[in-house]
């Protein structure tokens, strides 16, 4: 190979290579957003895999916490035996194993918008929403795993599901639609604030009310009116009850259709939302 | 590819204002292709909004911008296809690897799987990255993810690069790898815009210079230029004994005909004059009257005093950082 005497002189620099890469003349056309969206879901991917081990340790280690204190401690008082308790709880847990890690689509989004991988993207000629449609889409390996987890310790604890595999795998869809949906809240409070901490922080005061005054833990016919009337409104409660109805093999349309609906209401304005915002930000 | 005669950038009165500061207050610039442009100046002066705006990611608030040709506000597309920025912070996924991270531009930017493949390989070797290909980018040295950095700003060969402050906290040996890859680019036809302030950094790479101060470019030229404007040229004297400068500078006061500058280094005196004769005789002076003296230097003053010069402060000052971080 001939160099030029002007950066053949140059010592330490990769001339040939640089040479060969700076005089490629490949101007690929835009790819369409489904690709954009599969490669963001793909780098998501990736990044869960060389966290490896830790992933499903972080999304797995509270729903187990809580499984085992709550079976074990309260499950006697709240359901007359541990085994009875469990029946009822699993289910409930399952739905708090998927909501409570669509805190990771927000902190993901925030971290590329203030450390500056953003910059680059909104450079590319691609469909900008698809790197936040492709990390939702990403992270449901990540609730796939959760789920599969705690369901596994549950029955290793002895749940035992009336509604069989068909029904546990139903009730699984159902979470994975349940959790794409949810993440949307997160994505826009991911958008909007100054730091990823800041996103995890705040999530907290979200996510503790949604969890917790739900019917989760207990039947709310305890609760006095006004906590019922919350419970009763939180989509967490809906998708607990039809959660237990289709593992058990007793889940009305109704139950369904309400989850589905809280689904539809949810990602209708947080997406919209999410996406706006988004886009006001990129204007500068 | 547009004709040479199309300038690689220009500018007339542009402005932004974050708040109540105007960060950038009517700056114009003109910029030829083929060219490193080094914009100088201070923390704060406007350097990073001024890039921003140029490479689309901010809105100007007044004035207008073309780049290659394309206005920046207008025709954003445009310019978005032809330019490159490699900010002063890293945009790169710490938690991907080299490879992944190059790869995942290339099919943002419309690659099929095996040309990204190959154009990440290209691009690892010539930025010297081959060996860390597969480590995640976390666990890069500064000057390893400024590298990688750069290379992902080349996915797409730009006609006009930007780059950001390129050597801010590099340690010298990046930092030298990193100016060999801009002298090599140039040399190859892309146009670099550079800003810097380290005014090494400026004299070095670039061929022509904007100084810009509170956003605004108060001098423009080449390094020769500039340093002519100030003055023809300097002596610098620096003592053996810092008791003896008294003595000195009423030597060479008087040898030289000319004001002498006592500077903050108590050893070190500065004399401007262009006058090589007279200069060679005061030396001589200082040498009969047994004046140690450390070293001397005699030549055409260093950007640092043009910056002093222009602004009437050290370029090293630190002033508000606000915009630039903006």
């Amino acid at each position: 190979m001939t160099l030029t005497s002007e950066t053949a002189a140059i010592p330490g620099a990769h001339t040939d290579a640089l040479r060969k890469a700076l005089t490629s003349q490949i101007r690929p056309s835009r790819p369409n957003p489904l690709t954009a969206v599969r490669v963001s879901a793909w780098r998501t991917m990736r990044k869960m895999k060389h966290y490896g081990v830790a992933v499903l340790f972080d999304v797995t280690l509270m729903p187990i916490i809580f499984l085992l204190t709550f079976t074990y401690l309260f499950g006697g008082a709240f359901a007359g035996s541990t085994k009875e308790y469990l029946q009822y709880f699993l289910p409930g847990v399952l739905v708090q194993t998927v909501v409570m890690p669509t805190v990771y689509t927000g902190t993901a989004l925030n971290m590329d918008i203030t450390k500056g991988i953003y910059d680059r993207f909104r450079t590319l000629p691609f469909w900008q929403p698809a790197t936040i449609v492709g990390s939702l889409l990403g992270d449901v390996v990540r609730y796939v795993l959760a789920l599969t987890t705690t369901m596994s310790v549950g029955l290793a604890l002895g749940f035992r599901p009336d509604g069989g595999v068909g029904g546990v795998l139903a009730a699984m869809l159902l979470l994975l639609v349940f959790a794409l949906s949810v993440s949307w809240i997160f994505a826009a409070l991911g958008v909007v604030a100054k730091a990823p901490e800041t996103v995890s922080g705040t999530s907290m005061l979200v996510m503790f009310p949604l969890v917790f005054t739900s019917n989760i833990f207990v039947e709310p016919d305890t609760m006095p009116g006004w906590m019922e009337a919350i419970v009763e409104i939180n989509p967490v409660s809906d998708a607990a009850t039809a959660v237990r109805g289709l593992v058990h093999g007793n889940a009305s349309g109704a139950d369904i259709g309400s989850v589905l609906l809280a689904c539809a209401i949810i990602t209708a304005i947080f997406a919209p939302l999410t996406m706006y915002l988004y886009r006001a930000k990129s204007r500068g | 590819m547009s004709s040479q005669s199309t300038l690689a950038i220009e500018t007339s009165g542009l402005v932004k204002s974050f708040g109540e500061t105007r960060a950038v207050d009517g700056v114009d610039l003109a910029i030829p292709q083929g060219v490193v442009y080094g914009v100088l100046g201070p923390n704060g002066a406007g350097k990073t909004t001024t890039i921003r705006m140029l490479a689309t990611l901010l809105t100007p608030d007044g004035g207008t911008a073309k780049v290659l040709g394309h206005d920046v506000v207008r025709e954003a597309e445009a310019v978005r296809s032809r330019v490159s920025l490699t900010g002063q912070f890293a945009s790169i996924d710490e938690d991907l690897t080299a490879t992944e991270n190059l790869t995942l531009l290339a099919r943002l930017l419309g690659f099929s799987r095996s040309q990204a493949a190959e154009r990440s390989e290209e691009l690892l070797a010539a930025f010297d990255l081959t060996k860390a290909a597969g480590r995640q980018s976390k666990t890069f040295s500064g000057g390893m993810r400024r590298r990688l950095d750069i290379a992902a700003s080349l996915v797409v060969t730009p006609d006009l690069l930007f780059l950001d402050e390129p050597t801010t906290g590099l340690d010298p040996r990046s930092r030298g790898q990193v100016w060999d890859s801009v002298r090599a680019m140039v040399a190859l036809g892309t146009t670099i815009l550079l800003t810097t302030q380290y005014l090494d950094e400026a004299d070095q790479l670039a061929d022509r210079i904007a100084v810009i101060d509170h956003g605004r470019v108060i001098a423009e030229g080449t390094t020769g230029e500039l340093k002519a404007s100030v003055g023809t040229g300097a002596l610098h004297v620096r003592l053996v004994n810092a008791e003896s400068r008294p003595e000195a500078s009423q030597l060479l006061t008087r040898a030289l005909a000319a004001p002498v500058f006592q500077e903050s280094d108590p050893f070190a005196l500065s004399v401007r004059t262009d006058d090589s004769e007279r200069v060679a005789k005061a030396l001589t002076e200082l040498a009969h009257s047994e004046i140690a003296v450390a070293d001397f230097a005699f030549g055409r003053p260093s950007l640092d005093e043009v910056f002093l010069a222009l602004t009437g402060r050290p370029a090293q000052e630190d002033t508000d950082t606000q915009e630039d971080a903006a």
